[in-house]
């Protein structure tokens, strides 16, 4: 018994950040940053808070599942860092939406939503929860250096929510970690009274050219495992939801699995990377949009700050 | 022989003619940008068996050849 994705919801900021209001800041083009990485356009916090977003993005969720909050039995958000250090995001989702269960939040950085799935699955399969809430919800313009052209332009910020009941959708999942603070990090930025370090800045830091190589050749190896865990062949595959880090990332990749153009979903062009929100929004995108029907089978795939990986089949059967 | 190995596989990026190809060309030369490299830089360890660091240091042809003829596991 595993679960089934009973509802879907999204919301982005108002304010978008065009690659002419970045070339505006600073130097660099439309053109070299859609060359580069696909990317148009991104959505940035201003008026919202996170908690705007990511209580939006769950109630939309809440209503594409016809369940109401106090059917949740778990709230889990996936966040690198929410409006408070404490209360969590999910408690103040909680709060907002009017639950009364559970809540707690897990940072995987960009791999964020899959490890929540994983987690949800264990609670669900346990019996300690059936309708389980997952938000990935993620303010990477809080954390990047807008100095640093290279960087800058990735990230936008966004929520992303799914409602997850039980049910046989989970055909496979994986997940892996490979801790370094060398390739990717943003330090937190404090230091405590008495510490005798004091803290660098809390920027982003990336290597760029050892992240792109980690992030195409464990999502290669990400898919061709969970496609074959689930008893499959890549032909059966519907649908590719590729965490949207970079667009030569998925290109890459996909190339390297001789997985076809057609079958890989993307939204990179007006979200940028908005770490775990990425794939959940683009979910929610795809399903409104009417592209998933039911037996579909879509493989999502992940990467990021850990370093983390996380990717699975699922099996479309929602409606 | 290791410069027509890697002849080939910089062809699948674009076509050089072999006056391009020298050893004090440099990967910026060829237009290859950041990631292109790290894309080369992966079909030569498939090929060779090798493991190249991207730690700046590798930027001409020469420079490649140099480490591939070092480190390949044939």
């Amino acid at each position: 018994m595993s679960f089934k994705i009973s509802g879907t919801g999204s919301c982005v900021p108002e304010k978008v950040f065009t690659n002419d209001d970045l070339s505006r800041m600073m130097d660099t083009s439309d053109a070299w940053i859609r060359s580069k990485t696909g990317i148009e356009r991104r959505h940035i916090l201003s008026t919202e808070s996170l908690s705007d977003l990511a209580e939006r993005a769950a109630i939309r969720a809440l209503e594409s599942a016809k369940i109401n909050a106090q059917q949740l039995d778990l709230i889990i958000c996936a966040t690198i860092q929410g409006d408070f250090i404490t209360p969590s995001l999910a408690c103040v989702v909680q709060s907002r939406i009017g639950a009364s269960c559970p809540a707690f939040d897990i940072n995987a950085a960009c791999s964020g939503f899959v490890y929540a799935l994983d987690t949800a699955a264990g609670f669900i399969e346990r019996g300690r929860a059936k309708n389980v809430l997952i938000v990935c919800a993620e303010a990477m313009s809080r954390h990047v250096d807008f100095d640093d052209r290279a960087t800058c332009v990735l990230f936008g910020d966004g929520a992303g929510a799914v409602v997850l009941t039980p049910g046989e959708g989970l055909l496979s999942i994986k997940t892996t970690a490979a801790g370094n603070s060398q390739l990717m990090r943003i330090t937190c930025g404090k230091s405590g009274r008495f510490e005798e370090a004091q803290a660098s800045p809390s920027v982003l830091i990336m290597n760029g050219q050892e992240v792109y190589r980690f992030a195409v050749s464990a999502m290669k190896a990400d898919i061709e495992d969970v496609i074959s865990a689930a008893g499959l062949s890549t032909g059966q595959v519907t649908y590719i939801l590729p965490h949207q880090a970079n667009m030569r990332i998925i290109r890459a990749a996909t190339a390297l699995l001789g997985i076809g153009e057609d079958k890989i979903l993307c939204n990179i062009e007006n979200f940028g990377n908005m770490s775990s929100a990425s794939i959940p929004v683009l979910l929610d995108e795809s399903h409104r949009q009417g592209l998933l029907k039911n037996g579909d089978i879509i493989v999502l795939s992940s990467f990021g700050g850990g370093l983390t990986t996380g990717a699975c089949a699922i099996r479309w059967n929602k409606n | 022989m290791v410069l027509e190995r890697i002849k080939k596989i910089l062809s699948e990026f674009n076509d050089f003619t072999d006056d391009q190809l020298k050893g004090e060309t440099t990967f910026a030369e060829l237009g290859l940008d950041s990631l292109d490299v790290v894309d080369l830089v992966m079909k030569i360890d498939e090929e060779f068996g090798t493991e190249i660091q991207l730690d700046g240091s590798m930027t001409t042809l020469g420079n490649l050849v140099s480490y591939i003829e070092a480190n390949k596991k044939d």
